[in-house]
């Protein structure tokens, strides 16, 4: 049996035997600054900026709304099931498809839309990077196939970085089949190492935070 | 070193676009990580790097214990783990589980460790179309060759390159723009994920308490891979796996760093099974193979088992003088440069390569910047002396041997090996330069050596007779 090769041939190597339990783990190394809300945010902005990403600080549910209904206008769009978006009134604009749970609709509706939108569980101030957890409420497809996302964020979601993320999530994996980190549009530089957006995921991204 | 390698060895070295492009691309890429890890961006630096040595070693020496622990947490999300021997029984499981599902087309996210055991060769021959849709790896495998770096598959090619290939296998008109051509890929891409029944990524950690895959890509096709066909099955290197979650805050912050610059990829996926029940989307089915092919054969040797620390960032590659001029098809084995020289002989035992670790100065810059911290250069000598010995048990130069010969029966005969050393000082002394020795030496190879190399000096008076006079002198 394979199983018991490889792992046979592992112990021996090793001089382990069956069963035998680890050495001592080297300690945890988390490093959590003490970061007050403003300069979270005008951190955040400013890596997503730097990636050629859009930002928006939306005064109010309302003005989160209006923001996102000016940059969709006539176009369709797919937004995520998250209640956020339904206070903010965002999943009952004209244009917009929301409230799917069945993956083959989604699936086809993700593939011609030209908008995504959706919340985010976290946003991490020090790298610009989006947390989505999959879920009833957050599809994969909708941050990953239009060629635009747009999240709206809750200020209060927003954490200093990933050490504090997975201090306040040390399972991911207890909560979601998927946790997903994004930072910035979909990029490559594999020809002549020139930059260019939109390869696979979205090519532009727009995070407002409420 | 076969004739081929050499044979390309020298045209890469010959041709001066290559050489160019080589060296603007390592280049780019060594100031944007120096950029990156600079004290006052990332001051941590240091620190990082000596914690993810501790967390890789203490992975490795209490391996059995983690794959099981991490085989078991992928069971209990509703996921399987399947252990391989080698490539043939890793290509053997995806075949089977194609044929058992009736699938025809896989996509794959960029993984080396597939490269290590031409899945790709191995399916086609099954009737199964895999496609690799990483932009680098798509271009790569249009072109039937094998990536050329690490971290940037298709370093070697220009747009043009691009633009023909493109022209010729995908019936498209020439396009030499870059947008275009990303857009083109895009777009055929596109449809073969929205088509696959599968999808195959690597995995830069799999993570052991909690079953997960982590991979992390900036284009985007590692998730789609792994969001729209109902299978997904990652392919991964038993060394891959790290204890905890939290320890990802250590290695993510390194990885993209010590690649290419970026803080961190655009995209990480943290994967721990298939679709739950309540979510929407995501793969109904998920597997991890775990492969030996040659590595539990590195663990037993307790000096070189760090090798397996490395997460592939390709610094020491961008860093390598040797790299940076022979380039990355100049290796045998898929992956090149210093890391290259140390695991390809070990998976493949050192004598089926003798040369590999010697295609290296020493020069310690890859120590320098390894993430993990790996004594590259300490790891070269240890197996250079391997080769060494392999080759003095039976073909040892014969010049060599020789010229030892005539040295230890001079050594014996104090008399002679005095005057050899007197006529050597008279012949080199005064200005006498080595490079001033009789035309007849300036020939050949000696003579390439020579026109780079002094040697100093011999001193007017040698030892002996100083040592003579000395006595001389206290007996007075
Ligand atoms: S050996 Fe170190 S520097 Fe080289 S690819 Fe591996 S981790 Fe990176």
């Amino acid at each position: 049996m394979p199983r018991e090769y490889v792992l046979h041939r592992t112990r021996t190597a090793l001089g382990r035997t069956i069963g035998q339990p680890p050495d001592p783990a080297p300690p945890v190394r988390l490093r959590i600054p003490e970061i007050d809300l403003e300069a979270r945010i005008a951190s955040l902005f400013a890596e997503i900026r730097n990636l050629a990403g859009k930002t928006h600080r939306a005064a109010s549910p309302a003005d989160a709304r209006a923001y996102v209904a000016a940059l969709v206008g006539e176009r369709s769009a797919v937004a995520s099931n998250a209640p956020f978006l339904r206070e903010c009134g965002i999943a009952d604009l004209p244009t917009v498809r929301s409230g799917i749970a069945n993956a083959e609709e989604l699936r086809a509706l993700c593939a011609d839309a030209e908008f995504g939108i959706t919340s985010a569980d976290y946003a991490l101030a020090d790298t610009g990077t989006l947390v989505l957890f999959s879920s009833q409420q957050e599809a994969r497809m909708i941050s990953l196939l239009p060629p635009v996302h747009i999240a709206v964020v809750q200020s209060g979601t927003i954490l200093s970085g990933l050490d504090e993320l997975l201090s306040r999530e040390p399972l991911p994996a207890e909560r979601s089949s998927s946790m997903v980190l994004i930072t910035g549009p979909s990029r490559t530089a594999d020809i002549e190492q020139i930059l260019v957006r939109g390869v696979h995921g979205p090519g532009e991204i727009h995070v407002i935070v409420v | 070193m076969t004739g081929a390698q050499e044979q390309k060895i020298r045209q890469t070295l010959d041709d001066a676009n290559l050489q160019l492009a080589i060296y603007t691309a390592t280049g780019r890429l060594m100031s944007h990580r120096k950029a990156a890890v600079a004290e006052d961006v990332l001051p941590d630096f240091q620190e990082l790097r000596t914690q993810a040595n501790l967390l890789k070693r203490h992975a490795i020496e209490n391996l059995d214990h983690y794959l099981e622990q991490f085989e078991s947490q992928v069971v209990a999300h509703g996921g399987k783990v399947i252990y391989a021997r080698d490539g043939a029984e890793a290509s053997e499981f995806l075949i089977d589980l194609a044929k058992k599902k009736g699938a025809r087309l896989m996509v794959k996210s960029k993984s080396m460790t597939t490269e290590e055991i031409d899945l790709n060769e191995r399916l086609e021959r099954q009737g199964i179309e895999p496609v690799e849709t990483d932009l680098g790896e798509y271009i790569m495998q249009l072109a039937h060759e094998r990536p050329y770096h690490i971290v940037a598959p298709a370093l070697h090619l220009t747009r043009y390159d691009v633009a023909d290939l493109f022209t010729r296998k995908l019936g498209v008109e020439r396009e030499t723009e870059i947008e275009k051509q990303t857009k083109i890929a895009r777009a055929v891409l596109r449809q073969k994920f929205l088509a696959a029944d599968i999808g195959i990524s690597g995995a830069n950690f799999l993570v052991a308490d909690s079953g997960a895959v982590v991979i992390v890509t900036n284009e985007g096709n590692g998730r789609m891979a792994t969001t729209l066909p109902r299978i997904h099955v990652a392919i991964a290197g038993i060394e891959k796996v790290i204890p905890r979650a939290q320890d990802l805050a250590v290695f993510l912050k390194i990885l993209a760093r010590s690649a290419n610059g970026q803080h961190i990829t655009v995209y990480t996926s943290f994967l721990a099974g298939p679709r739950r029940e309540g979510e929407i989307d995501g793969p109904e089915e998920f597997y991890v193979v775990l492969l030996d092919n040659g590595r539990t054969r590195l663990l037993a040797d307790r000096e070189k088992r760090q090798s397996l620390y490395c997460i592939r960032c390709g610094a020491c590659l961008n860093h390598c003088p040797v790299y940076r001029k022979v380039g990355g098809h100049s290796y045998p084995g898929v992956y090149g440069g210093p890391i290259g020289a140390i695991i390809t002989p070990q998976y493949l035992g050192v004598t089926h390569d003798p040369w590999l670790p010697f295609a290296s100065s020493l020069c310690g810059a890859c120590a320098e910047v390894c993430p993990v911290k790996i004594e590259i250069p300490k790891l070269l000598l240890a197996l250079r002396s391997e080769v060494v010995q392999a080759k003095l048990r039976d073909t040892q130069s014969r010049i060599e041997r020789l010229s030892f010969r005539v040295w230890a029966w001079a050594m014996r005969r104090p008399r002679i090996y005095e005057m050899l050393g007197f006529m050597g000082s008279a012949l080199l002394g005064g200005e006498g330069w080595i490079r001033r020795l009789p035309k007849l030496l300036s020939h050949g190879p000696l003579g390439a050596w020579l026109s780079q190399r002094d040697l100093p000096r011999l001193p007017a008076r040698s030892f002996r007779q100083l040592w003579r006079a000395r006595r001389k002198a206290g007996e007075n």
